[in-house]
């Protein structure tokens, strides 16, 4: 960990130790939540510095504050660049200075060609024309540096993710960049893909460009990273120098885990019935990408009362296996069965999957789960209005009633249920979101990121929300990011690793260490119990 | 949890105001944009604008335009645009009048006609945007080009008149009965349903109110507003009953009427209805609570046609024959009645009263520029900058963080159950009463 001691080199001259970068207690707080609470980080010239931290611990937001996208004022700290002090108030000063950050969704345009791409926002002109000449010219020795063959008058959607990840390089290299931020860069990429993008980035490494990465990856990060800073919980807990402290997977991920788990999740005796659903051999396609899946042969299996819990990574294929499962809502189906009650049930869209008891909340509660112009009182009967309808006509007095009930009992803290979904905290909407599933009376609830962007004190109540749902014999399955959730609240833990089930855990006996091996790595396939 | 906070009941006082008002600036703003445009008018045009033979003739004049409105606010609540209605009006218009003026179809028969013609339209158009997934802003911009032809084709781009029976819905009133009064009796008897229908209404609406228990609004306030609404009820009333002898109220303005409470209810009260709005609202949301959004997507095309049908027929009859400029950017007027009455461009708001204000607005503004004999060119140009003004003011409201909660005065919660129809508190199934977590932990 970067200490003042050790960064109180005066501001304005040339940095000693070769420190071309180096934020010093950065503290950036969203309403409700501080996402980043006094991190340093340092970076040297020519280096590979890789960022680790479970999803959410807040990796990104650091970028983000690096990078310009949360403009100077909104945070708090210092950033100094090679040397000075500096202030960005958005991408383009942080690019012009030479920080460029190449984001886990490429921000490139489909349509447009590779030249076209690389130049864009930056356009080289003649005689106030754009120079496609000189364009096309630079474009090929750029791409040349980052290793890509391809004609540059390619269209973008005709190359590959890999490739459009060099493309993304080779314009962050064409506004001679000192500093590159990569989000996530080998999540999309194939092996080989993901070695040549390392090599490329070991090679600028050579050139002096220093290289921030954040990976999910921990065999990448060993292979290639010279040091490590670890990040929990929004705080900066250690930096590794990877030769020095003779780093392995296991050090990062004890660093990553490491944190006690004490009376975070309220009391609870499990009460676990009979094996009442069954997913076998679900496979599905990606609904773009056909060779891709996003989940491969998977078998799930809960018991009546039970929590079940499901570990992965970001772009595992969490989401992609409750959504397919939810109705087919995502992706191409393929194969498959699944059982309810001992029989094979047929759940081809979203109401024959309410209809058999399924529920679905959303992790991305403000795209998927709500619309945020209704009221509370209409996003809870929503999914299911004939409920309370005679014939076609809504019965206002019932949906009040059954919002209030709900109200009440789930805490939701709102004046009335009068008012929008939208003027209630991230918790608040959440508990709405559960009111309008549990009112559908499901005896599966698939809860995805449910705690997601809330508070602590909501969170706890919402830990005792999925509790007494499992202690009315229904079962919940739970998808988090947050491995102390899964092993305060899950009875079983199920691993995925790219669209593959690897491993299923005891809730009692599992430990972050071996949760995190099987989310990183194809171990072991797992047929259902 | 810093970022939960519960509005005190000592907080909500300044709320009767709004209350009164149904709780939403935005759009009683518009209403009294209205009111004040009717003024405006009638102090300019020396009475003109309030006397009988004018207000008459406004409602026989824009009732069409309003209910293309009715439609067109749903299309637009499902987050689309439906370009086409003037040619559809034209297109159902023309097949009316040759229907009786060449096949011998009766006149009620022809009526049947132009609906089932609406209703083919409308399922033409609603296939092309639900379930080929064109956008509706194209396959209604098709539409616009394919029924103005056809309207050409059958008419042989020549005026086709209708009979007389035909031309009730259009230039009818309701019709003399009773003692002489000096006032057309039924224009009377209407008024008065009117104004004990509001007065029944706001006291059903108190006592569901009372009986579960949620807030209620003053006793004054409600006495206000029935009060205020009702004044303005009898008003027109006798403006309305008092006119030249066989005028009164128009039969279009009954159709209108009857279709504003019909649609009023089904976009506030009715399963479909909530789904017009989900879908519009977040698409992807309303799918993954198990809406159809194809199916809502189709209805919604399919029914704007069919009132698109119905506006065509009364014009006609209105007319006295159809011709090949019927309709012509009747569009445009309809689009602009629901942004002045406050729907979003981006869908998943609006409500039917909004936009009937909103197309009442234009209405008197056309018709006050005409009376003080301001040229077409003017008239267009006055309109153009009020629905800028409009829809601007809308979007400044928003961006000062001020949430633009439109729809909620109509949308608000009118409960249909009397009072001892509503259920006790009705535990739902899947309630867990025993979810009483402990106070949060400090951590």
């Amino acid at each position: 960990m970067s200490n003042a001691a050790e960064s109180n080199q005066p501001v304005g001259q040339p940095a000693a130790h070769h420190v071309i970068l180096e934020m010093r207690s950065i503290t950036k707080e969203f309403p409700g939540v501080k996402a980043l609470s006094d991190v340093s980080l340092t970076v040297n010239a020519g280096e590979i510095h890789a960022i680790c931290g479970e999803n959410g611990a807040g990796k990104s937001t650091l970028m983000k504050v690096l990078s310009g996208v949360y403009p100077y004022g909104s945070y708090s700290g210092d950033i100094i660049f090679q040397g000075a002090e500096v202030r960005f108030k958005d991408i383009r000063s942080s690019e012009e200075a030479g920080i460029a950050i190449i984001h886990q969704e490429l921000a490139l345009i489909p349509e447009l060609s590779i030249t076209e791409n690389i130049f864009l926002g930056n356009e080289p002109t003649r005689w106030g024309a754009i120079d496609w000449v000189g364009a096309k010219r630079t474009a090929l020795e750029l791409l040349a540096r980052v290793g890509l063959r391809d004609d540059p008058d390619t269209l973008i959607k005709n190359i590959g993710v890999g490739k459009q990840q060099l493309v993304e390089i080779a314009k962050a290299l064409n506004k001679s960049v000192k500093v590159l931020i990569l989000d996530e860069p080998t999540a999309a990429l194939n092996e080989s893909d993901s070695q040549h993008l390392l090599d490329l980035i070991r090679g600028l490494k050579g050139k002096g460009i220093s290289s921030i990465m954040i990976s999910h990856k921990l065999n990448e990060i060993e292979q290639v990273a010279d040091s490590i800073t670890i990040i929990r919980d929004g705080r900066a807990i250690e930096t590794l120098d990877v030769q020095a402290d003779g780093v392995n997977e296991d050090r990062i991920i004890r660093g990553m885990v490491g944190r006690s788990l004490e009376s975070r999740f309220p009391d609870r005796t499990p009460n676990i019935g009979e094996v009442f659903f069954e997913v076998r051999d679900w496979t599905v396609q990606h609904p773009q990408v056909a060779e891709r899946m996003v989940a491969k042969g998977s078998n799930l299996t809960v018991r009546r009362g039970e929590i079940v819990g499901i570990a992965g990574l970001m772009g595992a294929g969490r989401t992609e296996l409750a959504m397919s499962v939810f109705g087919r809502s995502y992706g191409t189906f393929l194969s498959g069965q699944i059982f309810k009650d001992g029989k094979e049930i047929q759940l081809r869209n979203v109401s024959e999957a309410i209809d058999h008891g399924l529920a679905y909340v959303s992790e991305d509660r403000k795209a998927l789960g709500l619309n945020l112009l209704d009221d509370i009182k209409r996003s809870v009967v929503a999914a299911k209005l004939s409920k309370i309808s005679a014939g076609p006509v809504v019965n206002d007095s019932k949906e009040f009633a059954i919002a209030e009930e709900y109200r009440k009992n789930l805490r939701i803290k709102t004046p009335s249920v009068d008012v929008g979904v939208s003027t209630l905290s991230g918790g608040n909407q959440q508990k709405v979101v559960l009111a309008k599933w549990m009112f559908t009376d499901p005896d599966i609830l698939i809860l995805d990121e449910p705690t997601r962007g809330i508070d602590v004190g909501a969170k706890y109540e919402i830990y005792g929300i999925i509790q007494s749902l499992a202690a009315q014999g229904k079962g919940v399955i739970l998808i988090s990011s947050e491995l102390p959730e899964l092993l305060g609240l899950a009875d079983r833990i199920y691993t995925i690793f790219e669209g593959a089930i690897t491993d299923c855990i005891d809730g009692a006996v599992a430990d972050p260490e071996t949760l995190m091996k099987s989310m990183t790595s194809a171990k072991k396939k797992v047929q259902s119990r | 949890m810093s970022t939960d906070s519960i509005t005190t009941r000592g907080e909500k006082k300044p709320a009767a105001k709004k209350k009164l008002f149904g709780g939403n600036v935005r759009q009683f703003g518009i209403l009294f944009s209205l009111i004040a445009i009717i003024v405006l008018f009638q102090i300019l045009t020396d009475g003109l604008t309030l006397s009988s033979g004018n207000l008459i003739n406004l409602v026989s004049q824009y009732s069409y335009i309003l209910i293309l409105a009715i439609g067109m606010v749903m299309v637009i609540i499902a987050g689309h645009i439906d370009l086409s209605v003037g040619s559809v009006a034209a297109f159902a218009g023309i097949i009316v009048a040759t229907s009786m003026a060449e096949w011998n179809f009766s006149w009620p028969m022809a009526i049947v006609l132009g609906l089932v013609v609406g209703v083919l339209i409308g399922a033409w158009q609603g296939m092309w945007v639900a379930y080929v997934g064109v956008p509706a802003f194209i396959v209604t911009l098709a539409g616009m080009l394919i029924f103005r032809g056809g309207n050409q084709l059958i008419g042989n781009a020549n005026t086709v008149p209708v009979p007389e029976g035909f031309t009730i819905i259009g230039a009818g009133y309701l019709p003399e009965i009773g003692p002489d009064t000096g006032y057309n009796n039924l224009t009377l008897l209407l008024g008065i349903i009117v104004a004990v229908a509001i007065a029944v209404r706001e006291w059903r609406a108190r006592s569901v109110q009372k009986t579960m228990g949620s807030e209620m609004s003053p006793l004054w306030v409600s006495l206000l507003k029935v009060g205020l609404l009702d004044a303005v009820v009898i008003y027109a009333t006798f403006l309305f009953a008092g006119g030249r002898v066989g005028t009164s109220f128009p039969v279009s303005g009954i159709i209108l009427g009857v279709l504003v409470l019909l649609y009023s209810f089904v976009t506030r009260n009715t399963i479909i209805g909530r789904h017009v709005y989900a879908v519009g609202g977040n698409k992807l949301a309303a799918e993954l609570s198990g809406v159809n959004s194809r199916r809502v997507n189709f209805l919604v095309m399919m029914n704007m046609s069919v009132l698109a049908s119905l506006a065509g027929m009364i014009f006609v009859a209105r007319a006295g024959a159809s011709g090949p400029q019927d309709g012509l950017s009747w569009e445009l007027d309809a689009i602009a009645a629901v942004f002045i009455g406050g729907a979003a461009v981006s869908g998943g708001i609006g409500t039917v009263i909004g936009s009937i204000v909103g197309g009442l607005v234009m209405a008197v503004l056309n018709n006050g520029l005409q009376l003080l004999g301001v040229g077409s060119d003017l008239v267009q140009i006055i309109k153009g900058l009020v629905l800028l003004v409009a829809v601007g003011v809308d979007v400044w409201n928003k961006r000062q963080g001020r949430p633009s909660l439109i729809g909620f005065m109509t949308r608000r919660r009118t409960p249909m159950a009397p009072a001892e129809a509503a259920p006790a508190v009705v535990p739902a199934a899947g309630t867990p009463s025993t979810v009483r977590p402990p106070d949060v932990p400090t951590n």
